[in-house]
């Protein structure tokens, strides 16, 4: 791991950053989702499903009103109508067996490795092992997925239908059901056990535009429009930071809030015996950026390289 | 650098620009800029999904680029401390990752894929556990016959009671004969449609999903199942009626017994996996056996299907014994076939 990356994960306190190296060896740093934005992921996928289904069933359902009508004033065999009345049933079934199946492979196999569910709430699925997601993968997730979400269910459903002995089934339905709902909670990834199966996880979906270079800034060569001075600084005044008050200092600059660059101006120039003026903050913080990026860059040229200020 | 050449007078601004930078990883940033905003503007089209708006040229530059970005990145972490600049070449090359090792066939060119060899590759993948399996089956119709044979009282114990109708010790020979002939004014699609929920679809998927719990409850099942078999078995044999009985369960149950030999046996080869690793981790050891085993399910549904529509209809239409036991035998020998004879190598592996 490389002192960048390091001090990535300094800046960053959260458990749910890890290294994933592709197949061209280089280490990636990928974000797992969170679990509340995969659950609401499922959550709008099913929602998606059941309106498609409840969609297919009112059409189904006006088709085989009609036939029966029809069937009905034709004074037609009473079998005739009722093999087409069969046959709009299974078409229901098999239209089900579908939207549950299909909608999560269709997606996942697409470009984008995400259903709308996953796409919204901004996640998507990649290979464990850093190479290739295969079709496999997708085949393999989603067909536990029924096991995990959709056979208990159906048993808490049947069971509550019989009505008698309702005990031990619901109680073991819904036993079945937590052990795998639960399964995320209980290993480093955050795996379901679909995941596990099939070798993949879910992760943030990254996005992020390249921003200015700071260093190219009006003032970044230590001359300030405002006030016409140049700042230079000297060797000794720029041993004092390391890489990680650059980068804080960076993020001052890219977030530019006022209070915020007269105090870390305040406390630098403190810190270098300066006497802090005011009005031209942004052209010396800027100014002293730049000078302190290039030195910690040449030192890292030489191999040399300085994590913070305490080292 | 080719995008230079389409912007001559931006090209001489950059030029310029270079020369004016003063650290060396500002001049780097600047002489690749436009690569990186090339290749996030193929990445973001793909993302959209708008493959069709991308040109052949961009289809053939997405890798190339790819792995120039992915060098950018790695230099840039020994080079640069511009933390908006590293955090945005990670993600681009994170995001370009996600499509150049993204799946490479859709869901219908993976069913294609599939029926063309990658099924039968997998189930030949776990022999081992069908050939336990297949064991385990064997053994549990010997174990409800002899239980049986011994006592009949064990029918009830094994056999559920809405399939035990008729069909109970003590019962004439005549209603067993009613129970396999004569039922084709049932009406067949609704027991086609019934079947879709039926009891032994769920037999194949629990004993496929129990493998996690290192595949003995899938073997448990097994046993449980065809037990009742071996019970029917002994109660048709009492009459002189096994023939009868193989060839009326033949129709459907040669296609149906197979694909729940391959849910046991894909559950248990889940489960081997995980109690038994070998040199892997679990986790690629569960992930290898998982794959393979997803893809014998898919098959698995497939021939469930197959089964409910020979048992809804061939089973009626076909009132005679030795018709029913020529369908069977048929399909044995064509699942038998399509999986075990391997007209494609078995060493080319599911490599891409």
């Amino acid at each position: 791991m490389s002192v960048a990356s390091r001090q990535f994960t300094r800046q960053v306190r959260s458990d749910r950053h890890r290294q994933m190296v592709t197949p061209e060896g280089i280490a990636l740093q990928v974000t797992l989702a969170s679990r509340g934005a995969r659950f609401g992921a499922l959550m709008i996928d099913l929602i998606l499903i059941g309106l498609a289904i409840i969609l297919a069933s009112v059409g189904i359902g006006l088709l085989a009103g009609g036939t029966a009508k029809l069937g009905f004033e034709a004074g037609q065999a009473k079998g005739a109508t009722a093999h087409a009345l069969e046959f709009l049933f299974i078409l229901w079934v098999a239209a089900i067996f579908l939207f549950r199946n299909a909608y999560f492979l269709f997606f996942e196999l697409g470009p984008r490795g995400a259903t709308p569910g996953k796409r919204m709430a901004g996640i998507r699925i990649a290979a464990h092992d850093g190479g290739r997601l295969s079709a496999e993968m997708v085949i393999a997730r989603n067909l536990l997925r029924d096991i995990e979400l959709f056979l208990p269910a159906v048993l808490l459903a049947g069971a509550s239908q019989e009505g008698a002995d309702m005990g031990p089934v619901s109680l073991a339905a819904t036993a079945w059901f937590l052990i795998f709902a639960l399964f995320p909670f209980f290993n480093r990834d955050r795996l379901r056990a679909g995941d596990l199966i099939a070798g993949s996880w879910v992760l943030e979906a990254p996005g992020r535009k390249l921003e200015a270079t700071l260093s190219l800034g009006a003032a970044a060569n230590g001359t300030s429009f405002a006030s016409g001075a140049t700042y230079r600084f000297g060797e000794a005044e720029l041993a004092i930071y390391g890489e990680f008050e650059l980068q804080t200092l960076e993020r001052v600059l890219r977030d530019s809030r006022p209070e915020a660059l007269v105090a870390v101006h305040e406390a630098i120039c403190r810190k270098l015996g300066w006497n802090p003026g005011a009005g031209d903050e942004r052209a010396f913080l800027e100014a002293y950026y730049t000078q302190l990026r290039a030195r910690l860059e040449s030192g890292m040229k030489m191999g040399k390289r300085k994590a913070d200020k305490f080292t | 650098m080719a995008i230079f050449g389409l912007f001559g007078e931006q090209a001489a601004a950059q030029e310029a620009a270079i020369e004016v930078a003063a650290l060396r990883s500002d001049r780097f940033r600047q002489q690749r800029e436009g690569d990186w905003q090339r290749l996030e503007a193929i990445v973001r089209r793909m993302e959209s999904g708008r493959l069709r708006k991308l040109s052949d040229a961009d289809v053939l530059a997405l890798p190339v680029l790819y792995r120039t970005v992915a060098s950018s990145l790695s230099v840039a972490r020994e080079i640069s401390l511009d933390a908006a600049m590293l955090s945005y070449l990670e993600a681009l090359v994170q995001r370009a990752w996600f499509q150049v090792y993204g799946p490479r066939v859709g869901l219908l060119g993976w069913f294609r894929r599939f029926l063309g060899g990658e099924w039968s590759r997998a189930v030949r993948g776990i022999g081992t556990d069908i050939l336990i399996a297949l064991a385990v089956m064997m053994a549990g119709v010997l174990v409800g016959w002899l239980l049986v044979a011994s006592d009949p009282e064990w029918y009830f114990g094994l056999v559920p009671q809405q399939l035990a109708d008729a069909r109970v010790p003590g019962a004439s020979r005549e209603v067993l004969v009613g129970t396999l002939f004569g039922n084709q004014d049932q009406s067949s699609l609704s027991s086609f449609s019934a079947y879709l929920f039926s009891h032994n679809a769920q037999i194949a998927i629990l004993a496929f999903a129990l493998g996690f719990a290192f595949g003995i409850p899938s073997l448990l099942l097994l046993v449980q199942n065809t037990a009742v078999l071996g019970a029917m078995l002994w109660l048709y044999h009492g009459q002189g009626l096994t023939l009868d009985f193989v060839a009326w369960l033949s129709v459907h149950g040669t296609t149906e017994l197979l694909a729940i030999l391959l849910a046991g046996a894909a559950g248990l080869h889940i489960g081997r996996s995980i109690a038994f690793p070998g040199t892997q981790s679990v986790l690629a050891s569960a992930a290898a056996a998982g794959q393979r085993a997803s893809q014998v399910m898919a098959g698995v549904v497939l021939m469930l299907v197959a089964a409910a529509i020979l048992e809804g209809f061939a089973r009626q239409l076909i009132d005679n014994s030795f018709g029913r036991l020529t369908i069977g035998g048929f399909m044995l020998v064509f699942w038998l076939v399509y999986f075990f004879a391997s007209w494609r190598n078995p060493l080319q592996s599911n490599a891409e």
